[in-house]
């Protein structure tokens, strides 16, 4: 336990002092927090209702998409993973104590976002306190389990950052977060339900904010966590000490698994 | 073979067609500084990986301290301990989140006695990049050697390291020695083997080429002995006369330099030519053939 603990202290730290993670951990999500808040609300009123969880999202996508997966690759490629291995670090540790310690930085910016969207901006605050953590915990899960897949799964960082935004842009533009899921083309909320912000803002508004459901919230909450819980066993599973070795056990094209929730979804909601 | 804390029989391994490692066997005695040598590409990194457990042999027998290394994996990172080159660590951690951090998942105490040992007392709060070159392999050994391991493996452990560096790095493993710690020393440099080591193991093409002392490796060999003579006038180069006993002979940076295999018979010729010829003796010296000669004679003869 000691050594978990040790372990998790360390890669918490690192979520500080390295410069990228520092970014899109605190500096990105808290900035584009202040220019929404202060800037879109103006240009858009109606964008108040929803600053608290899209922001909230908005912060989840950019930590773990965008936070998690290249010091996976970098790790591997630079033979951080062989020192784990020789001292018997299991990879389960190596892959669940990013997926925590993420988590536990978000749980900070949420804190944050949570006392200042009411008395700084006006921003509704949540109806209930307890669905809005539920929510939270099972976003942050969803969302880091994917990236852990991403880091993984992919060969170098060129590819993590193709995959990573394969999942964040879209999810910007058509994940409810920048115009409501409710306005989309049919044919386009189709794609929408594929993507885990759609679920996310779907989740958190029905079940946390006390807005109409655009399809079925706990159902919602039901295909993050089993994309979450998939995608990290996906992860465990393909998981290679030595991108030299050519150890790894699967094709990485497997990582597609993790995206079935979300497609049974897209179909079935 | 009961007092060896390493044994390797029939060890193949392969990658796809390619043979790197062909059926060889030897052992390491306990508390022994065991060198592992050859040129690249000879099979050294696969057998010390295949060793420390991380690549998984294609036939033969592996035991270290008595554990398999591919069925027992988590009792072998207990009874091993491992600096490798081609290892690293997360850029922002410091030598002492690192101590704390590997030795917590061997579940012994921190020390970090070794690191003010090999010189890292002043860097211990300094994060993994900024550490120069020779600092990081430092802290690679200390951390490899934390837990007290039963077998410790250094992969070229002094490439990088000054000279004082070297010095508590040697002194270091022979004190780990009188402990009774087994070292596997993977190097280039042949005088720290030469110095160092009890035994040496040459590899070649996959092959295992000699196994001995390095006196005994050296012994067998052609042993000619070399004889370096620098001269006021140069009559040596200038009439290059013939001595008995001497096999070839060449120059290098103002020194004649004879091969011989009969060191009285040359020197004494030698110096009873230049006494004949009125040039007086600067500097002679006489050197036994040493491990590098006999790994040069070694690997020149099987590579061509």
């Amino acid at each position: 336990m000691t050594a978990f603990i040790n372990h998790f202290l360390f890669e918490f730290r690192a979520g500080v002092r390295n410069k990228t993670q520092l970014l899109m951990n605190y500096l990105l999500p808290l900035g584009f927090y202040a220019m929404m808040g202060f800037v879109m609300v103006e240009i858009n009123p109606g964008f108040l209702d929803v600053l608290l969880p899209s922001m909230l999202i908005f912060a989840v996508l950019a930590s773990t998409l965008l936070g998690i997966p290249d010091p996976l690759v970098n790790a591997r490629e630079n033979g951080v993973f062989r020192s784990y291995k020789i001292n018997g670090i299991p990879a389960f540790n190596i892959l669940a104590i990013p997926v925590l310690t993420t988590m536990l930085h978000l749980v900070i910016i949420a804190i944050i976002m949570s006392a200042t969207a009411g008395s700084v901006f006006d921003a509704p605050l949540p109806t209930n306190w307890l669905n809005f953590a539920l929510v939270f915990l099972v976003t942050a899960f969803a969302s880091a389990g994917l990236s852990v897949l991403i880091g993984v799964a992919s060969r170098s960082s060129r590819i993590t950052v193709l995959w990573s935004q394969a999942i964040f842009l879209p999810s910007m533009l058509i994940g409810g977060l920048m115009m409501p899921y409710s306005v989309l083309p049919e044919g386009t909320q189709l794609i929408s339900r594929i993507f885990p912000s759609t679920h996310m803002m779907n989740a958190f508004g029905t079940l946390a904010m006390g807005t109409s459901a655009d399809f079925n919230a706990w159902a919602s909450v039901g295909i993050l966590l089993t994309g979450g819980i998939l995608a990290i066993g996906l992860a465990w599973y393909l998981f290679s000490w030595d991108s030299a070795s050519g150890s790894r056990r699967g094709h990485p094209l497997m990582g597609f698994l993790a995206l079935i929730p979300y497609i049974i979804g897209a179909f079935f909601l | 073979m009961s007092n060896s804390t390493i044994e390797v029989q029939d060890f193949r391994k392969e990658y796809g067609d390619f043979v790197a490692v062909n059926n060889i066997s030897f052992d390491v005695k306990i508390g022994e500084i065991f060198g592992l040598l050859g040129p690249n590409g000879a099979g050294k990194t696969s057998t010390l990986e295949s060793l420390e457990g991380l690549r998984a042999p294609d036939g033969g027998k592996l035991k270290v301290a008595g554990v398999d290394p591919v069925r027992e994996p988590r009792k072998l990172r207990s009874v091993i301990g491992v600096q490798l080159q081609s290892a690293s660590l997360p850029e922002s951690i410091t030598p002492d989140e690192a101590m704390r951090f590997f030795c917590g998942y061997h579940h012994v105490a921190p020390r970090y006695d070794l690191l003010e040992r090999l010189g890292l007392g002043e860097k211990r709060k300094t994060q993994f990049h900024a550490l120069s070159t020779g600092q990081q392999r430092r802290l690679g050994l200390a951390l490899a050697v934390g837990h007290d391991p039963q077998v410790l493996f250094l992969d070229e452990p002094t490439a990088g390291l000054d000279v004082a560096s070297r010095v508590e790095l040697h002194s270091l493993m022979r004190e780990l020695q009188e402990q009774g710690t087994t070292i596997i020393l993977a190097t280039h440099d042949m005088a720290e083997a030469e110095r160092m080591t009890d035994r040496v193991a040459i590899l070649l093409k996959g092959e295992l080429a000699t196994i001995g002392t390095p006196t005994e490796i050296t012994a067998t060999g052609a042993g000619l002995t070399k004889i370096s003579v620098y001269t006021s006038n140069k009559s040596l180069a200038k009439h290059s006369p013939t001595f008995p006993a001497v096999q070839r002979a060449s120059a290098k940076d103002d020194y004649h330099i004879f091969f011989s295999n009969d060191i009285g018979a040359t020197v004494g010729e030698i110096i009873k030519y230049l006494e004949e010829n009125a040039d007086p003796l600067i500097d002679l010296r006489v050197e036994r053939p040493s491990l590098e000669d006999r790994f040069l004679e070694i690997t020149n003869g099987e590579l061509s």
